[in-house]
Order: structure tokens, then sequence, then C-alpha cells
């Protein structure tokens, strides 16, 4: 099932964005500013999200491979599942974006399996970031073995596809003491440098594993130092920053920047301050579809323009 | 006729072997079991655990979630522990130990070796 529902500052768009809250997600950027969606499509579920322009890239995030306790004692059965679901889109993406976690325990064999499903996918361009479980063994292990070369070891790196600047950041190295996901002095200096020589239009899409901005402090679900890396972004004007971590969608706007995390692959978790802490959420079998699923990001019909689709198993 | 016994018991070797072990293993379960840590709900429990010097302590997952044990000293690390796994480590210098679970850093404990 894929569905959308717009995304906007103006109250017209807020309204309609109440109409159809809690549908899924669909959101525009043109020109620096957030502008409302037409609402026929995003409203409507027999409009695929394909059609609205051709898809730039898939976000898939926390596998977990290796996970096999009761809230999903198939993970691999899910992740195929999703693979199917994006290698089924009409319009290719042109890559996959996985935002952490793929592992459970970053041991080997999980890694290894967890590449063995992904190479699956109909997309030639795979990109990573870790998530704190695929660095459970320290930095320069098993995660920078495999996925370490684009960004020589740092695990922070930039490109750029279809005038759209991508930047993977890595927050999930050096926690703050409370618990919250923490860049660093090294990454933040390098970031800004990074972004300095852009112009202000260039439309910039920021992915790490944890939010980054504080969503649950309680539970570390946030990025202590993101307020410094904001600093560098809120200039242009068009400013995308997709996570994982949570297992559950959650998204916010800040004036240029808009934030949006993805759900889980592998099982879901509890909503902020639900329960006693955010681990596994079992749910009735017939729900788990429901809850895993995909972010797929497109270039929508008006120019310079940027739709978040999210996309469950069923 | 009670003394005899026991001065035969005591002239068999294997039979002194097996007292020896019996009295070892009495002090060694409560001890184990006083030097045990679970984590559970995303805590540490107890938070801090006083011990004496040469002793073992015993850190067990009981969650859902992985956790680790991460001595801030970088002392001690544990891999990444899964649902009852255990980790232990021997504290042998009187001293203040900290550690976090490094992957929910806000889970901190304290050993602390008289």
């Amino acid at each position: 099932m894929s569905t959308e529902f717009p995304f906007a500052q103006t109250r017209r768009g807020a309204l309609r964005c109440l109409a159809f809250g809690g549908a899924g997600t669909l959101f525009v950027l043109s020109g620096g500013v957030l502008a409302p969606v037409d609402l026929a499509l995003g409203a409507t579920k027999s409009t695929p999200m394909a059609k609205a322009g051709t898809p730039l890239f898939v976000q898939i995030s926390d596998t977990h491979i290796g996970f096999k306790a009761d809230a999903n004692p198939d993970v691999a059965g899910t992740v195929k599942q999703t693979i199917d679901l994006v290698n089924a889109m009409p319009n290719k993406p042109a890559f996959i974006m996985h935002t952490g976690d793929i592992t459970h325990l970053s041991k080997p064999e999980e890694f290894d399996r967890a590449q063995q499903l992904l190479s699956d996918l109909k997309v030639t361009e795979l990109h990573t970031v870790p998530g704190e479980h695929d660095v459970i063994d320290g930095p320069g292990a098993e995660y920078f073995k495999r996925f370490g070369k684009a960004s020589d070891n740092k695990g922070y790196y930039s490109f750029d596809h279809d005038g759209v600047h991508f930047v993977a950041l890595v927050n999930v190295m050096n926690f703050k003491a409370n618990g919250l996901g923490a860049l660093g002095n090294d990454q933040l200096t390098w970031l800004e440098n990074d972004l300095k020589s852009r112009s202000s239009s260039t439309p910039i899409v920021v992915f790490a594993h944890m939010p980054l901005w504080t969503i649950y402090e309680n539970w570390g679900w946030g990025t202590g130092d993101a307020d410094q890396a904001m600093s560098y972004l809120k200039r242009f004007g068009s400013v995308t920053v997709l996570n994982g971590h949570i297992h559950q969608i959650v998204q916010k706007v800040e004036g240029n920047i808009t934030f949006h995390t993805a759900r889980s692959m592998a099982y879901p978790q509890p909503a902020a301050g639900n329960g006693p802490g955010p681990g596994p959420l079992k749910v009735p079998s017939e729900q788990l579809p429901k809850l895993l699923g995909v972010t797929s990001v497109a270039i929508a019909p008006m120019p310079g323009a940027l739709t978040l689709t999210d996309t469950t198993l069923a | 006729m009670i003394r005899n016994v026991i001065s035969y018991a005591f002239s068999t070797p294997a039979a002194a072997m097996l007292m020896i072990f019996a009295v070892s293993d009495l002090h060694a379960a409560p001890a184990a079991e006083a030097n045990t840590i679970v984590l559970k709900d995303f805590h540490f429990s107890p938070m801090s655990l006083t011990v004496p010097a040469g002793a073992t302590v015993i850190w067990k997952n009981l969650d859902g979630e992985p956790h680790t044990v991460v001595s801030d000293a970088g002392l001690f690390r544990s891999g990444g522990l899964d649902q009852d796994d255990s980790f232990t480590f021997k504290f042998d210098k009187p001293g203040t130990y900290r550690f976090i679970c490094s992957i929910h850093p806000s889970m901190m404990g304290t050993i602390v070796v008289k």
C-alpha cells in the first residue's frame, strides 16, 4: 500500500494535511519553499506515486538482519518482501539509501546475509550510513570493512545526483551521556566545508541513522549537536533530512528544513514514551506488514520539487 | 564411632577432594548471584554494585533489544549482548569503575571494588 498526504507551510495546506492525517506522507519542496501538493494526487491511493515524477531514490532502513525475537521471527522474509516492493516500482529509482541498522549485532555473518539479500535490489547504486547496531564492535570494524570505502573509513560523505546534493552523516559513534547521538567536531567541520561552496538554491538531502532533531530525549531519540549542523543548512532553500532508528514515521518542518523518519523493514517500535523503553514492539502478525515499509523520494512535476512517499508492505 | 567415620573419609584422597569441592561450591553459589547485574527495561539493575577485589561480575541482558557493557575508561567492552546473553569481567584492583551500554548510553552503572 502506498499512501501520501500533503505537507505544507500554508494554513490552507495545514488544513489539508489534517484532513488526510494518518494516511501517509507526501511533501513537495519547490524553489526553496515548501509548497502544497495537488490534493487529488496526494489523497488518491490509486495514483501511484511514481506517476508524480521520476523516482530519485528510495530510502530503506533498519533491516536488523540477525534479529529473531517474537516481534518478527522472519526478518529476512520481510526484507525480501520490501525488496520485491522496490523492484516492482514502475520507474526504477536512481539509487537506494539504507539509513542504518543493516544488522542487529554487527556480526560478520549478519552483514553477509544482509548484503546477499540487498543484492536482489534491481538498483545498481546502494548508499549506506551506519546505525548503532552496525558499529557495536567499534570504529574501523565490520561495517567499515564493507561500506567504509566511499568515505575513506570516516563513514560520512557526500555526492551529487540530478542537481541535488546528498550528505550522509554518522551520529552513532560517540553518544552523548544522556543517550542522544552525536556528530562530533570533526564531522561538523567537514560538513561546514562540504556545504560552503554550494549555492543556496541547491536542494540538499541529508541522511543519518538517528533523528537529527530531538523527538524524545529520554530514549535518546535525537542528536545532541544537530543544531550546529542545522546552522550550516538553514541558508539553503530546500533541505530534506531523512533518518531511521525509531522504526516509525515522525516528521517536522522547520523553516526550509523538512525532517522525516522512515519505517523499519524488520519490526516496529513503540511511540515515544510508550512503555519502559524503545525495544521491539510485538504486534499481531497480520498487522506487522502495515508497520514496515520504505520511503520513496521523487522529483515532482513542478520544477525543482521533491516528493516523499511512505509505502508499507500491506 | 562418629570420629572413626570422619577419619576414614579423610583417609581416602577422593573423598577429601569431594569435601573440598562441596565447601567451595557453598561459597561460590551465593557470591555469583550477588555479583550479577541484569539489563532490563533499558536499565542496569542494580545500578551500583560493591564487590571485593578479585571478584567476577556477571552482566545478563534480559531485554529483547541488544545491549553492551562498556567501561568508560576502556578497561572492558562486551560485544553485542542479545537477549539472555551474558558478559563477565574480573575486577582485581580496588577502585570505582563506571560503565554504560554503548548503544543506549543513558544506561549507566558503577562497580565499586574494595
